[in-house]
């Protein structure tokens, strides 16, 4: 049974979001990282693009798959983590923790659109 | 009973038995009548091993092999006769693709070499598995480009061979990529026009070295020139050259591609040959086709495996750099022989007698008085002159004499309807050279 | 066996040759130095080895490779067929590897025929009215197939039809032969059977469909009993048919693509006409097209006149997808295995391959987990084994079979499937061999109910065990100096 951490907002496609004000801080789920197997690579965008929801952001890379980041939220960049770059496999050690990119939220409704932690719970099993 | 078909009377019976069948038209039941192709192919009949041999060498035979003095994307080099010893064993010939390493390790390794010296002998710092030849290579360099410069245009110098930019400009139509030619000026790219059409759209530049009429083109200053903008340099470069000319790298290309069909293969009338592409660390997530990387097993022992597959078609699917699945692989061990044999100071000894005898097939044609200069630029082992004789009756003097020579550029909607092309290689003669020169000078105008 | 592990540069020893050149004759005034500024600047660093050194390197070498005359490659989509060494003698003749590209036909007559008699008798077997042997490759006949495809509509002034509809099932090169050709990709799920759903195709038909990709066969060795509807659909909606070629072992004298409806075909020499895989190519994809669709296949081509074989560069192709005329000396191959087999033989290998995949089929079906009854065309498809509670995987089974001295079949293709195994064994392949290689696969499927932990660290009779992917795609050594760089930082624990 993967991890499912509390107090935070997830998308159908594996990504999780915590909200802090107008920030956003975006990473993908500990069953995203069980199901890739050891992450080599994360292709993160630059500070100051832009993100939408439900759209490409990047990609990370394991030995056997590729898999497309979508943002559960729509903003702009203001940090990413130089961390998960250097070495990817921080996020199969701790998907919540190692984070990839702050945001600053948009258009905070958005966050209706996401599941809630119990609601992830029941599609990721 | 055909000698690939093993199977007898008895095993069709014992099979069909198992399978619970009593005719293998069975099998095919859901074939719809209407489609179901049962009569014999309007194709010849069977030939035994004995007739195949003897209709193909007829065949065979009604080529001619004459001494070759032409270039233009393909050279009559030395091919040493280790190649075909070691490229027809065939646990090179008949594997696979290495995609279950451990019993793979020839094929990868020989790979891992190829990568080695491909990238030494152009400067990049990553070279993948092959593509399928030079123009084709390009064409994907050229994806490379708009893809790290994010802009949807290429320029080309006009200097590129016709093959290779035919194929840039094909790929790049279904692509949705705009290509726009630098003119020639004096047989060289025109830097002035280069810098008139090198605005912000530009993802980048491609070049050739030697460029189709053979001449070796300064490239100082282009990949500065470029990279202001955030552009690359695409330098499509004879391999075989790069022992002794300036490097991609040394010119500050991004991205090197081109042929090495003069590293050890046959002329075979145009394939196999095997395209490389090479580039910078930065980039090599955007390189297309297999890259063998180096590991370790579980005991320890050094292995080579496909690495970076994950950008590759049968993982990314329609977001894969590229759809190319077999490259052109057994070539890559050509090349790898070749230059394990040949090293650094016999390559340089071909290039010395192939400009030696490049120059002084120019010097005896200009004394004819039926060829004339065409440019005055630098050439290494190929050129092109004027001349005034007739081409379609120099090419059956030549051919009727066993020499492949003065191969019009074909460019008569520039008024060089009358240039000529030249090569020479190692493999050609002082004496041979003086043949040719005699009999050309010899013709009337 | 010697466990070799020398890289060729690790052999390398300043001063040796491997070469012999003649002398410079020419006058000395002639020197490569003249070329001044424009010399190359850093040192060329290339192996330095006698000619005996380079042999045995390599030969040692291919003592670490398995090839088809090695043992039986049972891959699925693959054709691993016997390659004849009557190929490779006609391949190597003076008369076909000595020709320069730009010859004037009259002087390659010889070649020439054997172009344009290789795309009559594939228009032939493949039910096509012309072909080009130019794409190099499956993946590029692909690519060059969707090139005539949105031509076709470019030229009607059909702007719209961008899309190609591909099954779920399809292989990795189809979708993205679509996106090199800048094409948009329409999936639509296949059903149970791995068959097309035809429900859901009708629901994606529109006029922005260009056409569809397919393979039948299908990636699950089934053929598609609904082809014609399939074909008649799509035509309807105004888009062309793609046939992959990847499975046309099967349909050797039994159906032709071109009757079943498809418009344009692509087909692997390296698969269904014998010539060698070279450890990943050179290959061959030719593609075929039916009439209204030649005038676009790329150039160059060679037409016939009179007797006369010439070159052709059609002003209304596609444009160019090779240099010159594509892998030659491949299809040189594959026209010789033609010939050999000739009108009496190629019309049985479907049947032949056919069926010893039915055999191993109804032979292993105890074993391992069939999700398709019924009969399969030339490969057939496992999804694990039946008894899957020791937690062995088909990668496990997979690597057990090479301790065995086989090849593995491919795995985890078709996606469908999580755990499946395809199997083609080609009818080149005897009753014996199968009997081996079953009896194999059941020992296999034994021990891993037995002795899971045997089939789970396999291979242990390879010179090589599993290799650590994960640090290869981190560290990206892909280079001997890369190799160097590293053990400076990291010196390998021996």
């Amino acid at each position: 049974m993967s991890k499912i951490v509390e107090g935070l907002f997830y998308a159908q496609s594996h990504e999780w979001l915590k909200v802090e004000g107008k920030i956003g801080t975006i990473g993908i789920t500990d069953y995203a990282q069980e199901s890739l197997g050891a992450i080599v690579f994360v292709d993160l965008p630059e500070i100051g693009a832009s993100v939408a929801q439900a759209k490409e952001f990047g990609a990370v890379e394991s030995v056997k798959a590729a898999s497309d980041l979508l943002a559960p939220a729509s903003g702009k960049v203001v940090q990413i983590n130089q961390d998960v770059i250097d070495d990817p496999e921080k996020i199969n050690h701790d998907a919540y923790g190692a984070w990839l990119i702050k945001i600053e939220l948009s258009n905070p409704s958005e966050v209706k659109k996401l599941l809630s932690d119990a609601d992830y719970c029941a599609i990721s099993k | 009973m055909f000698k690939y078909f093993p199977h007898t009377e008895n095993d069709l019976r014992e099979m069909k038995a198992k399978i619970g069948i009593k005719s293998t038209s069975e099998l095919f039941r859901d074939v719809p009548k209407d489609v179901a192709f049962r009569t014999d192919y309007k194709i010849p009949s069977t030939l035994s091993e004995v007739e195949l041999r003897s209709a193909l060498e007829k065949i065979a035979l009604t080529n001619k092999t004459p001494l070759i003095f032409a270039g233009l994307g393909a050279y009559d080099h030395y091919n040493p006769s280790v190649i075909g010893a070691i490229t027809s064993r065939q646990e090179f010939l008949t594997a696979y693709t290495p995609y279950q390493p451990e019993i793979a390790q020839g094929t990868l390794q020989y790979i891992f070499e190829f990568q080695t010296m491909v990238a030494r002998m152009t400067g990049m710092e990553a070279a993948n598995a092959s593509m399928y030849d030079g123009p084709t290579a390009t064409a994907e360099a050229m994806f490379m480009a708009v893809t790290i410069a994010k802009k949807n245009k290429i320029l080309v110098s006009a200097t590129v061979s016709p093959q290779t930019l035919s194929v840039v400009q094909t790929y790049a139509h279904f692509k949705g990529i705009e290509v726009e030619l630098v003119s020639m000026q004096d047989g060289i790219t025109d830097r002035a026009d280069f810098e008139k059409k090198f605005t912000d759209e530009i993802a980048g530049l491609l070049i050739q070295k030697p460029n189709y009429y053979g001449i070796v083109e300064d490239y100082s200053g282009y990949a500065d020139l470029l990279h202001e903008k955030g552009a690359v340099l695409i330098e499509n470069a004879d391999i075989s050259a790069l022992a002794v000319l300036k490097t991609p790298k040394e010119d500050g290309a991004d991205i090197a591609c081109g042929d090495c069909q003069s590293l050890g293969m046959p002329l075979a009338f145009g394939g196999p040959y095997l395209g490389y592409l090479a580039t910078k660390k930065v980039y090599v997530r955007r390189l297309p086709g297999r890259i063998v990387g180096q590991s370790f097993d579980k005991n320890g022992k050094r292995a080579y495996v496909l690495t970076l597959q994950a950008r590759e078609q049968h993982i990314r699917r329609e977001k894969a750099n590229s759809n190319i699945c077999s490259n052109q692989s057994l070539m890559a061990l050509y090349v790898t022989i070749y230059l394990s044999l040949i090293g650094p100071h016999g390559l340089r000894e071909v290039n010395e007698l192939s400009y030696a005898g490049a120059h002084y097939l120019y010097d005896e044609l200009l004394k004819t008085k039926k060829f004339f200069p065409a440019f005055d630029q630098p050439f290494l082992k190929e050129f092109v002159v004027k001349t005034n004789l007739p081409l379609d009756l120099t090419e059956k003097v030549l051919s009727d004499h066993g020499f492949f020579a003065a191969v019009p550029v074909h460019e008569p909607e520039y008024g060089r309807a009358n240039f000529v092309n030249f090569a020479v290689t190692e493999k050609r003669t002082k004496k041979e050279i003086d043949e040719l020169v005699a009999l050309l000078g010899g013709l009337s105008c | 066996m010697l466990m070799y592990d020398r890289l060729v540069f690790e052999q390398s020893v300043k001063g040796r040759t491997g070469y012999s050149l003649p002398k410079n004759a020419y006058p000395a005034k002639y020197r490569l130095a003249d070329l001044g500024e424009r010399i190359r600047q850093s040192a060329l660093d290339l192996p330095e080895l006698s000619e005996l050194d380079v042999v045995r390197h390599y030969t040692r070498l291919s003592q670490k490779n398995f090839g088809v005359e090695t043992g039986l490659y049972p891959l699925g989509s693959c054709t691993m067929k016997y390659n004849p060494k009557i190929n490779e003698e006609i391949a190597a003749m003076p008369g076909f590897t000595r020709i320069h590209p730009l010859q004037s036909p009259s002087s390659v007559q010889g070649t020439l025929k054997i172009y344009h008699e290789m795309t009559k008798m594939l228009s032939e077997i493949a039910g096509m009215d012309d072909f080009t042997l130019n794409p190099f490759a499956g993946a590029h006949g692909e690519l060059t197939g969707l090139m005539v495809m949105k031509q076709y509509h470019l030229d009607r002034a059909d702007y719209k039809r961008n899309k190609v509809i591909v099954p779920d099932a399809a292989h990795g090169t189809n979708p993205a032969s679509a996106a090199v050709c800048g094409m948009e990709i329409v999936e639509i799920a296949s059903n149970a059977d791995g068959l097309v759903d035809l429900e859901k195709l009708k629901a994606v038909l529109s006029d922005d469909i260009a056409g569809m990709m397919l393979t039948n066969p299908n990636t699950l060795g089934i053929f598609d009993r609904n082809i014609c509807e399939i074909t008649r659909l799509v035509h309807e909606a105004g888009g062309l048919m793609y046939y992959d070629g990847a499975n046309l072992n099967a349909m050797l004298g039994q159906a032709r693509p071109g009757d079943m409806g498809f418009d344009i075909v692509h087909i692997n020499l390296h698969k269904t006409f014998s010539t060698p895989h070279g450890g990943g190519g050179p290959g061959s994809g030719p593609v075929g097209v039916k009439k209204t669709l030649a005038h676009l296949l790329p150039s160059p081509t060679v037409r016939e006149s009179n007797g006369f074989y010439y070159v052709e560069h059609a002003k209304d192709s596609i444009g160019s997808v090779s240099g010159f005329f594509g892998n030659c000396l491949v299809w040189i191959r594959a026209y010789s295995y033609i010939r050999s087999c000739g009108k009496e033989n190629l019309k049985q290998v479907g049947e032949l391959a056919t069926l010893n995949a039915n055999y191993i089929k109804e032979s292993l079906k105890e074993d391992y987990y069939l999700p398709i009854t019924g009969p399969c065309m030339h490969e057939c498809v496992f999804d694990g084994l039946i008894d899957k509670s020791s937690g062995v995987t088909t990668l496990d089974v997979a690597k057990r079979l090479l301790d065995y001295g086989y090849h593995a079949p491919t795995i985890y293709f078709p996606l469908l499937f999580h755990q499946s195994i395809m199997i083609e064994p080609t009818e080149t392949e005897s009753k014996q061999t199968l009997d081996e290689f079953i009896a194999v696969m059941k020992t296999v499927a034994k021990e891993a109910k037995e002795t899971p932990d045997v089939v789970k660290q396999a291979p242990h009779n390879t010179l090589i065990s599993r290799i650590d992917e994960v640090y290869a795609a981190k560290k990206m050594i892909l280079t001997y100096d890369d190799y160097l760089a590293e053990q400076k930082i990291n010196p390998e624990v021996k």
